[in-house]
């Protein structure tokens, strides 16, 4: 059997346009459990809300787009901070176990909620991004997939930046790497994990719009958030490089298998990554090391 | 411990039932479970069965999420296991009941340790998210190993024998159910009176010092699986006799997720936990679906169905969120506190 190479380089590109949001997602995780080690599983929950506020607002209300998008990631930074203030807070200097138990009753929340206003049918979300096929020599990309991808690298570039170069981005940095430290600066370490949870609930939120255009939304849009845990789990929990890598080659793996093996493989082969990765580096690929000491 | 019980012997001290009043009400206890099928509705007695089995595998999964430490989000998937062996034996085999509830505890077990040997290296949160992996895994295996699982549509389980009766409705069922969860319970409460026991509570309040003390890692961690997933897989088992048919779709996540709950509402690392727990976290549906019909039909447009699943959902999640942020130490502690209340009265806590 020959291989059409073209035809691998097509499946490849379809693969890192989704890793791009994977990555970027994963970024929304790192970025929460950086600041706040909370491991939030619920992030693909809060991806799908953006998706379903975006859609009341442009389909339900008619908003034109250009304010439908800004209105839904302010409603998504609002609800990342309620959420932060009202669940997150409250469980401060507990065990992380308890933290991660929180967000997965946040997930189940999220899940009926949207059942409940929206129904668990599927939805489509208005066109917004444009439909003209991309032809890249002669492998052909999706459009959707192929802005969702420079959205999602642009975004993370924009977050990156930002993190570096920015006030209370450096404040972001400086809690994460060591809290006790962050307090006696002077930093207001409560801020930073709001301003962590609004930050990590709008990238989500554009995760969210970019991911339901492509695919539609639903109910259980939140399965999304499964793969991005694998992702971050690949790459390590607290490390942005490995979201970045893990996200792509995520999205690059469950491409390929979806394509040569079937589809229903695909989160077999997620998974299976996730069990071999955490077999032979536990803590990711550029996670820290925690030296355990007595 | 109660007030005027002075123990005059070490084996009144660490005995199971260690005052008479106590004896006295698991007494009661006994005899009003025995009583309680003649005097049940269908209904109930089906709820009944339910909240047994859930008991059964909620214990399981406080053993080792509540007394171990380790999180684990895989006991609907041991509970699969432990279903499909039984299904499997029943209907290819048609073995003795007994014998096919050892072995998909066995089967169920053995995937425990497979599952449970990273957790020598992985460790917290870590760990949880690489037993989803077993739930996806054992998913997949469900539904793609059709000549054994009988694939998507899942199997048909005939109904178990014994001493040649059909244990065919709740009524029966009930007399196989609930003493086999008993035992079960029984020998949980017993695990915590040995050393295996007291080697899991100091893995999970320090695990580097329990090395230090000479408790093998490897080996009580390993057997702390095993055991959490022995029960998960008789309960599996039990389910499958219950609802009489496994498909691959009858052990989601969520399910794994409705025992961590159950374990957290019930009060971690306390048996009497995971009763109340189980208890309480099965009936809150029941509950819901009476009050939502008591709802004026306006309400919801005339369709009680469609509104609710969404609110079980959203119900579900909350209970987690609130137990944890205000009563962390679950319904035991509840308990214990109305307990001491009546002990101490006039005087306060």
């Amino acid at each position: 059997m020959t291989i059409d190479w073209w035809l691998l380089f097509e499946i490849s590109l379809a693969g890192f346009g989704t890793g791009g949001l994977y990555a970027l997602t994963g970024l929304a995780f790192v970025m929460i459990y950086k600041a706040t080690r909370v491991v939030n599983i619920a992030i693909g929950e809060m991806l799908m809300i953006s998706a379903y506020v975006f859609f009341a607002f442009s389909a339900g209300m008619g908003l034109p787009i250009w304010l439908a998008i800004p209105g839904a990631l302010l409603v998504s930074g609002a609800f990342g901070a309620l959420v932060e203030r009202t669940m997150i807070r409250p469980m401060l200097g507990e065990s992380p176990i308890s933290s991660f138990m929180v967000t997965v009753g946040l997930s189940s929340i999220l899940v009926g909620l949207v059942e409940l206003i929206w129904t668990a049918d599927q939805q489509r979300l208005p066109e917004f991004l444009p439909s003209k096929p991309i032809e890249i020599g002669e492998a052909f990309v999706s459009p959707k997939i192929f802005y969702g991808f420079w959205i999602a690298v642009l975004l993370i570039v924009v977050v990156l930046l930002v993190f570096r170069f920015w006030r209370g981005g450096v404040a972001l940095r400086a809690t994460a790497s060591d809290q006790a430290a962050a307090y006696s600066v002077g930093i207001n370490v409560p801020r930073v994990f709001s301003l962590a949870w609004v930050a990590a609930a709008m990238i989500a939120g554009v995760a969210g719009i970019v991911v339901g255009s492509i695919g539609g939304i639903s109910s259980t849009m939140g399965v999304f958030g499964l793969s991005v845990l694998v992702v971050v789990i690949f790459g390590g929990l607290d490390s942005v490089l490995g979201a970045l890598v893990g996200g792509l080659l995520v999205g690059l793996i469950e491409a390929l298998t979806g394509f040569y093996i079937g589809g229903e493989y695909k989160i077999l082969a997620t998974f299976s990554l996730l069990v071999l990765i955490l077999m032979l580096r536990p803590y990711g690929l550029f996670g820290t090391h925690e030296i355990e000491r007595l | 411990m109660r007030i005027g019980s002075a123990k005059e012997s070490y084996a009144a001290d660490t005995a199971l039932f260690d005052s008479t009043t106590q004896r006295v009400w698991i007494g009661l206890l006994a005899a009003a479970l025995c009583a309680f099928p003649f005097v049940a509705s269908e209904y109930w007695l089906y709820l009944a069965c339910l909240v047994a089995i859930n008991i059964a595998s909620t214990t399981g999964l406080n053993l080792l999420t509540g007394y171990t430490g380790l999180v684990s989000l895989g006991q609907a998937a041991f509970m699969g296991l432990g279903a499909y062996t039984v299904a499997i034996l029943q209907t290819r085999l048609g073995s003795p009941f007994v014998v096919n509830l050892l072995a998909g505890g066995g089967v169920a077990m053995l995937a425990g340790v497979l599952v449970g040997l990273p957790s020598l290296r992985v460790k917290g949160l870590y760990l949880a998210i690489a037993t989803i992996a077993a739930g996806v895994i054992a998913h997949f295996m469900f539904s793609h190993f059709s000549s054994l699982t009988g694939g998507g549509s899942g199997l048909t389980v005939p109904p178990a024998r014994f001493f040649g009766i059909e244990l065919d409705d709740s009524f029966k069922l009930y007399w196989v159910i609930v003493p086999v969860t008993v035992l079960m319970l029984l020998g949980a409460v017993n695990l915590f009176r040995t050393r295996i026991g007291r080697a899991f509570i100091a893995i999970r309040d320090r695990d580097i010092s329990a090395e230090v003390l000479g408790i093998s890692l490897l080996h009580y961690k390993l057997l702390s699986f095993a055991i959490s997933s022995f029960y998960a897989g008789v309960a599996g088992g039990l389910f499958a006799y219950f609802f009489r048919a496994v498909t691959p779709e009858s052990f989601p996540l969520l399910m794994s997720i409705f025992f961590l709950a159950a374990v957290i509402v019930g009060g971690m690392g306390s048996i009497l936990g995971s009763i109340l727990g189980a208890v309480f976290m099965t009936l809150v549906p029941e509950l819901l679906k009476l009050m939502v019909g008591w709802l004026p039909v306006s309400v919801f447009g005339g369709n009680a169905a469609l509104i609710l699943s969404p609110i079980r959902t959203i119900v579900f999640g909350s209970m987690i969120v609130l137990f944890l942020i205000f009563e962390p130490h679950g319904l035991a502690e509840v308990w214990r506190r109305i307990r001491r209340l009546f002990h101490l009265w006039p005087f306060r806590t």
